[in-house]
């Protein structure tokens, strides 16, 4: 085992945990305002990363226009999904938007196989940021350091946003106890519809991110969803911060794993979240008593 | 949920089996007379999906535990079953009792582990050991992988009947299915199966009755992982191979569906759920346009609008 390669699995780690940051983190607040598991975050991932590759075919519209246009898109189609759909099913079991979301992805997948075909579609990355650059006698991609910085960036500025602000306070409080924040005059039916638009986005925008790493493909969502929930899990159910730290950690921990015992790598968020759901009683456990 | 509740007295339960007693009579003969018209392969694998959904029913409609790695039996069954009469030579019967018993330790280890939570990190939990076991379908020799087990032999019965004789393995199949059914059917219509739905709906108040609570999940957990092992098994029998999508998430995400359409908690809902997509799959898969868009459209149609299922709602009909 030399040091390049380490340090190369450390940064294809530190890639795919930018992504599982980004997706779980949007998964994470879903779960803490709507009480749902949001089963269609993978096809809101391959959503974001499509509508790129469209805009960019059919209109011409570069990378850096898509990184804005494309969640925006998403996150449009979620206040859709929310408005039509989630927010009837408020009262009921929260199985019910786990199966409700299930469904929703089935037919976005289905959909997408039937207009594109299964296999995955090329996206070239932007010219600003094709080539590599030599740190430490060691070769780095920069479209990858871009992506490890870009997911950090937007992960801080979520984070800030719920922590630090009026709006986040509101929807924290809302999580808590929604009734008595409306009888503060917040509207909370829209607070929940941005939120669930908010945490479509963020998938949206991972989705472009990922583009032109993974290429475009209609089932790029359904190999992640379930390793992003586990990571949702390792990170608390409902915790912004437990999912950021466990989205980039558990990327790490998959890297390393790629070193030692490559066939483990897809396996091991599983190990690690059975055993963490099994020794330490997460927040959502807690709260349901 | 339930088309009978613990609660609602021996007048409304004794209604309840009359109706459920004709039922099954139509069911028995339907199933008897349908390869006359229906392709009878298409028949056994809806009996085989059919007998799957209803062990998830037996823990999400009357345990109200979510299972969201069920395959993980269905595919034990399947890949074991296969193995034993195809590598080891096993007769039909012993092959799928090697299924079975493998999917009870398997069943009896995952159970342990999911119970200690409940709701949605039961179904996590459920999730992730069904990741590991189609992990270990694909990494272990005796699968072959991506080829799966093909060519399965389906056997002499005791030796003497040829089951390769399709009248025989139709007539096989159903005997199992039959079979498998009344195993539920006693699970769920015993004080074992009122304890286990008076645990669905109120836990807490079944602990304070002095129920172990932690024993009567892990058994149904148990008995629904075995009787899902014998539907996988059958189903290798018929098909002759066994293959990753029978432990896939994708089957896992299915049975909920089929589980979901015909009615949760209502004994013949899985039945009638597994008809419409087994049916709705083999009647797409000549045209280009995907089945899954369509499965996911009566998901969601099911979630709004039909939230008791086929059965469920026939049902509240009839009571009317």
């Amino acid at each position: 085992m030399n040091t390049t390669m380490i340090v190369g699995q450390l940064l294809v780690g530190l890639i795919n945990g930018s992504f599982y940051a980004l997706l779980s983190l949007g998964m994470a607040v879903i779960f803490g305002m709507l009480h749902i598991v949001n089963f269609a975050h993978g096809a809101l991932y391959m959503l974001g990363a499509f509508s790129a590759y469209l805009a960019l075919h059919w209109f011409g519209i570069n990378y850096w226009a898509a990184l804005i246009l494309a969640p925006l898109a998403v996150g449009l189609f979620g206040a859709v999904i929310e408005r039509t759909m989630l927010s009837r099913l408020r009262t009921l079991d929260p199985i019910y938007g786990l199966l409700l979301t299930f469904g929703l992805t089935l037919i976005l997948e289905g959909l997408f196989r039937y207009w594109f075909g299964s296999s995955s579609r090329p996206y070239p990355p932007p010219p600003e940021l094709r080539g590599a650059v030599q740190i430490a006698g060691i070769y780095f991609p920069i479209y990858r350091l871009w992506i490890v910085g870009a997911s950090l960036a937007v992960c801080l500025a979520t984070w800030y946003f719920i922590e630090r602000t009026r709006l986040g306070a509101y929807l924290r409080a809302s999580t808590e106890n929604a009734p008595l924040v409306q009888v503060f005059g917040v509207n909370v039916p829209l607070l929940v519809t941005l939120t669930y638009a908010g945490a479509a986005g963020l998938a949206g925008l991972a989705g472009v991110l990922a583009a032109p790493v993974f290429q475009v493909s209609p089932h790029m969502g359904s190999n992640l969803l379930i390793l992003v929930f586990g990571i949702v899990v390792i990170g608390g159910m409902g915790s912004i911060r437990g999912a950021i730290v466990a989205g980039y950690a558990l990327g790490i921990v998959e890297g390393l794993t790629k070193v030692i015992y490559p066939q483990g790598s897809y396996i091991v968020i599983f190990i690690v979240m059975a055993a963490v759901l099994l020794i330490r009683p997460s927040s959502y456990a807690a709260r349901e008593g | 949920m339930s088309d009978t509740s613990v609660t609602s007295g021996n007048r409304v339960i004794r209604g309840g089996d009359r109706r459920t007693l004709i039922g099954t009579v139509l069911i028995l003969i339907l199933l008897g007379l349908a390869p006359q018209v229906i392709y009878p392969v298409f028949v056994m694998k809806l009996m085989c999906y059919a007998l799957f959904a209803a062990t998830f029913n037996l823990l999400f409609g009357y345990a109200g535990l979510l299972s969201f790695g069920h395959a993980a039996f269905w595919g034990a069954g399947a890949y074991l079953t296969a193995h034993a009469a195809k590598v080891w030579g096993f007769g039909p019967l012993a092959a799928l009792g090697t299924g079975m018993v493998v999917a009870a330790a398997l069943g009896t280890v995952i159970g342990l582990l999911a119970i200690r939570r409940k709701g949605i990190e039961f179904a996590m939990i459920t999730l992730a050991m069904a990741e590991l076991v189609s992990f270990i379908a694909h990494q272990m020799p005796f699968t072959h992988g991506e080829d799966g087990i093909q060519g399965v032999p389906r056997g002499h019965l005791f030796g003497l009947i040829d089951l390769g004789v399709p009248a025989n393995i139709y007539v096989f199949v159903l005997c199992v299915f039959i079979f498998g059914m009344f195993v539920l059917w006693r699970t769920v219509h015993s004080p074992f199966g009122h304890v286990l739905r008076a645990i669905r709906d109120h836990e807490n108040r079944a602990i304070s009755l002095g129920y172990d609570v932690a024993r009567y999940k892990l058994a149904a957990f148990v008995i629904s992982a075995v009787i899902a092992a014998l539907a996988g098994g059958t189903k290798t029998l018929v098909f002759q191979f066994a293959v990753l999508e029978d432990v896939s998430f994708h089957l896992s995400g299915q049975v909920v569906l089929m589980t979901l359409l015909g009615g949760i908690g209502r004994f013949y809902g899985p039945l009638a759920g597994a008809a419409i997509v087994v049916g709705l799959e083999s009647f797409l898969a000549t045209s280009s346009f995907p089945a899954p868009v369509i499965t996911g459209f009566v998901f969601v149609l099911c979630v709004m609008l039909f939230r008791r299922g086929v059965i469920g709602e026939l049902a509240e009909r009839l009571k009317r």
